[in-house]
């Protein structure tokens, strides 16, 4: 496939939604769809608080990547990223105490909803610097490529992102470096409140990807199995030596761009019509077809996942503050030492 | 001992620093074929290769963000900005990454990276090379900030900083690549915490780092022939700064004059003025005295450039304004 060709509609066959895992992809979906649902809960009632921004509608894109890394792969992803953290299996009861601002959270409660981490998963954060995260993945993949380590970086961002010089200077320099990074551009058509239409001269950004060199190619991102199938294919190819991979996940949030935000900008019509495309409704109506998910599968895994979000929150609730006296620990490390084992 | 340049100082200590650990390699804009727009890293690609020694694009949020990367994932990047002011491209990578991913993870991501850069006027190359704003980083947590002042430092700081797990910038004053110094054949380490008396006295302490550390001490040659002893203190370590050893000179010599080539209003020489007036005011026989570079852009013509920065005339001066 010339680079040129791999611009456009993706050549992967939306895939069938085969038994087990087919069923484990909607459960990974309805797990991210219904812990933010209780966000919003937790955030009216004051337990949530600061900047609080949801993923919803935007599952796909979470699950349908994370299910072609590995274990060893590394994931930089955005404020935006609940979805990540948990399709990435960094535990919900660490998320949702981070939320609240626990100091068993994933980020001690440093970092908030916007800034989830986790080591032992190489989830290098949520950078709420919009493409603030692509120098960082490329710099993620120079280290694997330095030690000679065959691993992706997956690095999250939306079509806002396109619009920074760091998303171009990244392009150029992980294609001049053939560097091992899937590039997954979440475009939900809004730049926080303003249409891509507004800021682009080029709304296919695809093109962008692909004026440097790289690999390019549009899913869709409201298509689990789509993106599963893409990501599969461009990770193979980096894996191969092939260099970054770009993906275009053409999705849509259905929720505003944060709490704060009244969502003058959007037609009702418009979110009414992406919410036809909800990725869990489509997927259970193609699992039911294939009979994957017989008669009260949907209710047992909604059971399954309502008891793990109530767990959360009784763990985040149980959970304790940061003493004040630790307001200062890790501005610089505490030991010199232990060499980080990437 | 050995006489050497401060650029040659500077590219043994990196070409050591290859030679001693897998892990660390070069990269910046014009480090490799062209030998480095100061040539610091000059015969480094020959030796080492490209992908230890990486030229880069002129994309200077993308290859600091790439180091900060890089070091997150196992390696010791010592990454070359031309000079200072090019650095403000990659301001959000140092202060909103590599400044910070440590904390904001909970202790959990470091980021053991070096950065280094020219700094400072005095090459006539004007108002958009000549600035001195390691003062601005100083202002960080979470960043180590170093500013070698002589052939020892320039040598002997960069290992320990590649040792530190987080994140050290060290700017190099553009005026000292050609100066030379004596090296002791052994190299030893230096210490990166603390500030150094570079000369003792008893009448006045006058603080100094990384290009006005001469300013300094040809201040306090002239002042010794007119009876005044000057203590000249460097620096060194810009954050966390030596605050000890600075309190403790003013306390013996009871005045202090803050050398800076950064503009006076919100200065480091603010910061190190203020913690003496903290610590040490009773102390003190006269008020705490700042030598600046004059608030302007910096100009090109020779005479204005002089001007604007401190000199040694302008030390003394600020000496004897203090009765010393």
């Amino acid at each position: 496939m010339t680079k040129a060709a791999a611009v456009g509609q993706s050549g992967a066959e939306s895939g069938a939604a085969g038994g087990d895992r087919g069923v484990h992809l909607l459960r990974e979906m309805l797990r991210i769809r219904r812990f933010e649902e209780c966000c919003v809960e937790l955030y009216s009632r004051a337990e949530i608080r600061g900047f609080l921004h949801l993923g919803i509608g935007e599952e796909a894109c979470a699950v349908g990547v994370m299910e072609a890394l590995s274990p060893d792969d590394a994931v930089v992803s955005t404020y935006r990223e609940h979805g990540h953290a948990l399709a990435r299996g960094l535990s919900m009861r660490a998320i949702m105490a981070e939320l609240e601002g626990k100091v068993e959270g994933c980020s001690r409660g440093r970092g908030g909803s916007m800034h989830l981490f986790d080591a032992a998963t190489r989830f290098y954060g949520g950078n709420a610097i919009v493409a603030g995260g692509l120098p960082l993945a490329v710099g993620v993949a120079l280290a694997d490529h330095l030690q000679g380590r065959s691993r992706v970086t997956a690095c999250f961002f939306g079509d806002g992102a396109v619009a920074e010089g760091e998303f171009h200077e990244s392009m150029n320099l992980s294609e001049l470096w053939h560097l091992p990074v899937l590039f997954c551009c979440e475009n939900n058509l809004y730049a926080m409140g303003t249409a891509l239409k507004y800021t682009e001269s080029e709304t296919d950004l695809s093109l962008k990807a692909a004026s440097y060199r790289i690999p390019a190619r549009v899913v869709d991102g409201m298509d689990v199995l789509a993106v599963e199938a893409a990501a599969r294919e461009a990770t193979q190819a980096i894996r191969g030596g092939g260099g970054p991979q770009f993906l275009e996940l053409r999705t849509y949030r259905f929720r505003a761009h944060s709490m704060y935000d009244p969502d003058r900008y959007r037609d009702k019509a418009e979110i009414e019509g992406w919410k036809e495309r909800d990725p869990i409704p489509a997927l259970v109506a193609q699992l039911t077809a294939s009979g994957a998910l017989g008669e009260g599968g949907l209710d047992r895994l909604e059971a399954e996942i309502a008891v793990e979000v109530d767990d959360a929150v009784a763990f985040a609730e149980a959970g304790t503050y940061e003493p004040l006296d630790d307001l200062e620990r890790f501005v610089t490390s505490e030991a010199v030492p232990q060499e980080q084992t990437p | 001992m050995t006489a050497i340049t401060y650029r040659e100082a500077m590219r043994q200590a990196i070409r050591e620093a290859l030679v001693r650990d897998d892990r660390v390699f070069v990269m910046g804009e014009d480090v490799g074929h062209y030998g480095g727009c100061y040539a610091v890293t000059l015969g480094l690609l020959e030796e080492f290769g490209p992908e230890r020694i990486r030229d880069t694009p002129l994309s200077e949020s993308a290859f600091v963000g790439a180091g900060i990367g890089a070091a997150l994932g196992g390696m010791r990047p010592i990454v070359e900005i031309m000079t200072v002011n090019f650095s403000l491209l990659a301001l959000d990578q140092i202060m909103n990454n590599a400044a910070t991913l440590l904390y904001m993870s909970g202790g959990q991501f470091n980021v053991p990276l070096v950065i280094r850069m020219a700094t400072g006027a005095g090459r006539q190359v004007a108002a958009q090379h000549s600035h001195s704003l390691e003062g601005w980083f100083a202002h960080i947590p979470g960043l180590r900030i170093l500013a070698p002042a002589t052939v020892e430092d320039a040598r002997g700081m960069l290992w320990p900083a590649l040792c530190d797990p987080d994140p050290v910038l060290i700017f190099e004053h553009a005026m000292l690549y050609n100066v030379e110094g004596d090296l002791a054949d052994e190299a030893t380490l230096v210490d990166i915490d603390k500030a150094a008396i570079r000369r003792g006295g008893k009448d006045v302490t006058i603080i100094a780092y990384g290009g006005t550390l001469r300013t300094a001490l040809g201040a306090a040659e002239q002042l010794a022939t007119e009876g005044v002893e000057a203590e000249v203190i460097d620096l060194r370590c810009l954050r966390p700064l030596d605050t000890p050893t600075i309190v403790a000179s003013v306390a013996r010599t009871h005045r202090a004059v803050v050398v800076d080539e950064g503009w006076r209003s919100g200065s480091l020489s603010a910061e190190v003025a203020a913690r003496i007036t903290e610590e040490v005011f009773y102390d003190l026989d006269a008020p705490v005295a700042r030598v600046c570079s004059v608030e302007v852009p910096m100009p090109y013509a020779k005479h204005l450039e002089d001007e604007a920065i401190p000199q040694v005339a302008d030390v003394v001066a600020a000496v004897r304004g203090l009765g010393a």
